[in-house]
């Protein structure tokens, strides 16, 4: 049975008056790689910010082993944070920023000594104890902020946006890293980032956010597979949303025709969204297929093609290692188990058909998000 | 046009200095008319030394200048962590009360605080309520402004995460202060305490308004002189000074080159050592 | 994490010694120096200084131009020169300041005078002395030399701060040098041209000193009939009713000059 670390209850936020976390509720084990996911402004850093102490929850209760925290300031948290954009100390070279803690907690400077260097050692940084912060690079300040934070053998490492400042290459190095890591010290990681790609890879747990309510909490797979709601389905990856109706259990209409499916427990006749993934439909001879329509667009994306199909003005998104041409026919077949059935939301309706499709659908979003999500507190 | 506004530069910064060569002439002119040179002396210079009224006069001015801008100093960086954290809307207000020292004609300031510790004399019963309190209060009034405007950019450069670190990493707020954000914005803490220092020894307008006979600075001293002939020892003295403050100028920014040389050369150093390894 | 606190004592200061006194400067103005009864007598008398107040406001607004005119090559020019050389002459104009105003005046006393060093020249040439102290041109040369380092500050600050690209796109764009001028480098220094202004005209404007020392008997400026208010005719409601008019027309003038900037982008310049 793992051990629970952290619990937020019923936590709310709220700055000048707007909300910006609403009844969050959410328990952290021990030893586990948990990831806060969502898009710039979705609450994600606040709730980061709230267990490291550096905001008070407006209401709710931070809990640290079963012993409410919420009044604890950060400097009393067995808690550390690894910052947005590293916040080394400028006037301090590389040994003197890790030792920081350790000279605070007064410890003797024979143990600082050892302990430094075993923590440099962890990140791969020995011998550059002397550098000034400024000569080193976004990787290298990368690392000395994981073993700043560390050194202070930590129960909880708080990580907010790590990678976000790094190019793409160094970005999935340092996510092996940090997994290695982790799994290395055996301790819990919270983790916030707005990319799917580096929170499916890294994490045990997933959690996404949106408008500051939790939105789904699960494994990765359970997260890609088995979305809750349309705002999950389009944040994870790339997804065919569709209206549609349950007749019965296993049975769905969609565009007025009836398909095998494999969910269960939905009312007679209620109105449903459905999921098909673009990777799941394979395209058929146009006389074969469950559905055809007319091919509009084709991009080239390496492994796969990207092509937009037209099914009576709706734009499916498929992928497929076939290149069909722009105007053929073709029909499209998908397998009971792909279509994934969820409840109405908020959401439904909002992430329509590809109309809008662009080639560079996953850059723009990050670049967005990238901006960064800075929720400023101010003391009113 | 660069040519141009060269030779043109060059005459304004005549213009700026004539009066300074003006003095040091008067200051080894052994005649007392500035506008005849008698011949070469230094005996003003002596003078000025034996002098026992302008030297105290100096020593109180520079006494107020370090009480003023001290206070003003600490003060003003506490008021600037303050108003860095207030909102957007509180920050403007405290902006606009910190701009009315600064927009204010320095002799508006100087009466209005006169009237203030007049009245306040009376209401207090105080006999005679100048002197050196309300000289150093009017000082540090005026000079608050210019510690906030040079440390809040300070503040704004800084990563506002570094405050946070501090704590995460065990300090408690005092502590995070002291070891981390104090060494960030101690250029412009510094900058702040010299530009209150120069303006509080050189103030007259306002410190005129509010001196008392108990204790008078040097610039109402000069002022209540040239109403009478002026002595040469106060060119000397002003020369002197001149020649000091210029020195420690030039002092400075040949640190601050050699300083971004050295910095400039450390970072390449530090590249090629990358490259290497 | 109560950080707002700190700027407590400073707001409480303020508020005492900024905000404070001028209700005092408004409830002097508003009573009777003898009786201390409720008059607007103080505020009507100021008429009778029109002249003056007219006489301040154009010397010191012929002062700000002429600062303006010979600033802004020099500000140019530092701007345009390497980093280092850059501070030093910086440097230089701020220099100056460091001597006390009041000497640097007498300075120009002893050069000015009738019997001073240019027209000892003059005469050591044979021609005729010039009057050259004691008169408005004399008090418009004071100003202007005083306060010309407070014009060449907030120009250079805000000239080095354009970015070189902009030259060049407009180069690139077609435009000449007097063209790039006008049309780039003049408009985006205009914030640096109203903070000069401003930075010349309020010293300006409320001066006693230089008047008192280079002008005449008919070049009283405000600053001189303030001063003897509270230095020699002893009539302090007379003298806070002319502060408070003083304020106002600076103020007033400050919003004008901040309408050419759009917002409040006036350029600190300490």
């Amino acid at each position: 049975m793992p051990k629970e670390l952290i619990r937020l209850v019923d936590c709310c936020m709220a700055f000048d008056g707007e909300v910006v976390l609403n009844n969050i509720n959410l328990y952290i084990n021990d030893s586990k790689f948990l990831t806060l996911l969502g898009p710039s402004g979705c609450g994600k850093t606040t709730t980061l910010r709230i267990i490291g102490g550096f905001v008070k929850p407006t209401s709710g209760s931070v809990l640290f082993d079963g012993v409410r925290i919420n009044d604890v300031p950060p400097h009393k948290r067995q808690v550390n944070t690894v910052f947005q954009r590293y916040a080394l100390f400028p006037h301090l070279d590389v040994y003197d920023n890790i030792a920081f803690g350790l000279r605070i907690a007064k410890l003797p400077e024979k143990e600082i000594a050892s302990r430094v260097g075993e923590m440099l050692r962890l990140v791969g940084m020995t011998g550059f104890e002397e550098r000034r912060i400024d000569s080193l690079s976004g990787g290298q300040m990368q690392r000395i902020a994981i073993a700043r934070a560390l050194v202070n053998r930590p129960k909880v490492l708080l990580l907010d946006e790590p990678l976000g400042a790094l190019d793409l290459r160094l970005r999935k190095d340092m996510q092996n890293e940090l997994k290695r890591i982790q799994q290395q010290l055996g301790i819990t990681f919270i983790y916030v980032t707005h990319d799917q790609e580096e929170a499916l890879t890294m994490s045990d747990t997933v959690v996404v956010m949106d408008k500051g309510v939790i939105q789904q909490i699960g494994t990765p797979e359970e997260i890609y597979n088995e979305p809750k709601n349309a705002f999950v389905a389009d944040f994870i990856g790339e997804s065919n949303i569709l209206d549609g109706i349950m007749i019965d259990d296993r049975v769905v209409e969609i565009f007025g025709r009836r398909f095998p499916c494999v969910d269960t427990g939905f009312e007679k006749r209620e109105p449903v969204d459905v999921v098909i993934r673009p990777e799941d439909i394979d395209i058929v001879p146009s006389e074969n297929g469950q559905l055809s329509g007319t091919v509009t667009s084709v991009t080239f994306k390496g492994v796969h093609y990207d092509i937009i199909v037209d099914f009576r003005g709706f734009k499916w998104l498929i992928q497929t290692t076939d290149c069909h041409p722009v105007g053929a026919a073709v029909g499209m077949r998908f397998n009971p188990e792909d279509i994934h059935i969820m409840k109405r939301s908020e959401y439904s309706g909002m992430f329509g058909d590809y109309s809008s499709y662009s080639a560079e659908y996953d850059e723009i979003g990050d670049a967005e998000a990238a901006e960064g999500e800075e929720e400023t507190a101010y003391e009113e | 046009m660069k040519r141009a506004a060269g030779a043109f530069t060059f005459v304004i910064f005549l213009f700026l200095y004539v009066p300074m060569l003006v003095l040091a002439a008067a200051s080894i002119n052994r005649g007392s008319d500035v506008a005849v040179f008698k011949g070469f002396t230094l005996g003003n210079y002596s003078a000025l030394f034996k002098d026992g009224v302008l030297l105290p006069l100096l020593l109180n001015s520079v006494i107020l200048a370090l009480a003023s801008s001290l206070c003003a100093t600490v003060l003003g960086t506490s008021a600037a962590i303050g108003i860095s954290r207030m909102s957007p809307r509180l920050r403007r207000a405290a902006m606009s009360l910190t701009n009315i020292p600064l927009t204010n004609p320095e002799i508006v300031t100087g009466v209005s605080l006169a009237l203030l510790f007049a009245f306040a004399g009376r209401m207090l019963k105080i006999k005679n309520v100048m002197g050196f309190a309300t000289l150093l209060i009017a000082h540090v009034t005026f000079n608050l402004p210019y510690v906030i405007l040079s440390v809040l950019p300070k503040l704004r450069q800084m990563d506002r995460h570094l405050y946070e670190a501090a704590m995460d990493l065990g300090c408690t707020p005092l502590q995070a202060f002291f070891k981390v954000v104090l060494h960030e914005i101690m250029p412009g803490v510094i900058s702040g305490a010299l530009m209150a220092f120069t303006m509080s020894l050189d103030d007259f307008v306002i410190s005129y308004f509010v001196y008392g006979a108990e204790y008078v600075t040097l610039p109402v001293e000069i002022y209540n002189y040239t109403k009478k002939p002026l002595q040469p020892k106060i060119y000397a003295l002003f020369t002197l000074l001149f020649t000091a403050i210029l020195l420690l100028m030039i002092i400075m920014n040949i640190l601050q080159a050699r300083d971004v040389k050295k910095r400039a050369s450390g970072e390449s150093g530090a590249l090629r050592k990358r490259r290497l390894g | 994490m109560r950080n707002r606190l700190l700027s407590g004592p400073y707001l409480v200061w303020m508020a005492l010694f900024t905000l404070i006194p001028l209700v005092i400067v408004l409830y002097y103005a508003l009573t009777d120096s003898a009786t201390g009864s409720f008059t607007l007598s103080n505020l009507a008398a100021l008429h009778n200084y029109f002249p003056i107040f007219l006489r301040s406001v154009w010397l010191a607004v012929v002062s700000s131009m002429i600062c303006l005119l010979l600033g802004y090559p020099v500000a140019w020019r530092i701007a345009q020169a390497r980093p280092s050389r850059q501070r030093f002459l910086y440097m230089l104009v701020m220099l100056p300041m460091c001597i006390s105003f009041l000497l640097r005046t007498l300075a120009w006393v002893s050069l000015l005078e009738d019997t001073g060093i240019i027209n000892n020249l003059i005469r050591a040439l044979g021609l005729r002395p010039l009057p050259l102290i004691r008169n408005s041109g004399a008090v418009v040369l004071g100003m202007v030399y005083n306060y010309l380092p407070y014009m060449i500050m907030p120009l250079y600050t805000v000239i080095m701060k354009i970015d070189r690209r902009l030259v060049e796109a407009a180069q690139d764009l077609g435009c000449d040098g007097r063209r790039v001028f006008l049309k780039v480098t003049l408009p985006l220094s205009v914030p640096g041209i109203v903070s000069g202004i401003t930075m010349v005209f309020v010293p300006a404007v409320s001066t006693f000193y230089i008047s008192q020392k280079l002008g005449g008997p008919g070049t009283a400026l405000i600053g001189d009939v303030i001063e003897s208010q509270f230095k020699a005719a002893y009539n302090p409601n007379l003298g806070a009713a002319m502060s408070l008019f003083l304020m106002v027309l600076v103020l007033a003038c400050i919003a004008v000059m901040n309408k050419f900037t759009g917002e409040d982008e006036r350029v600190a310049t300490v």
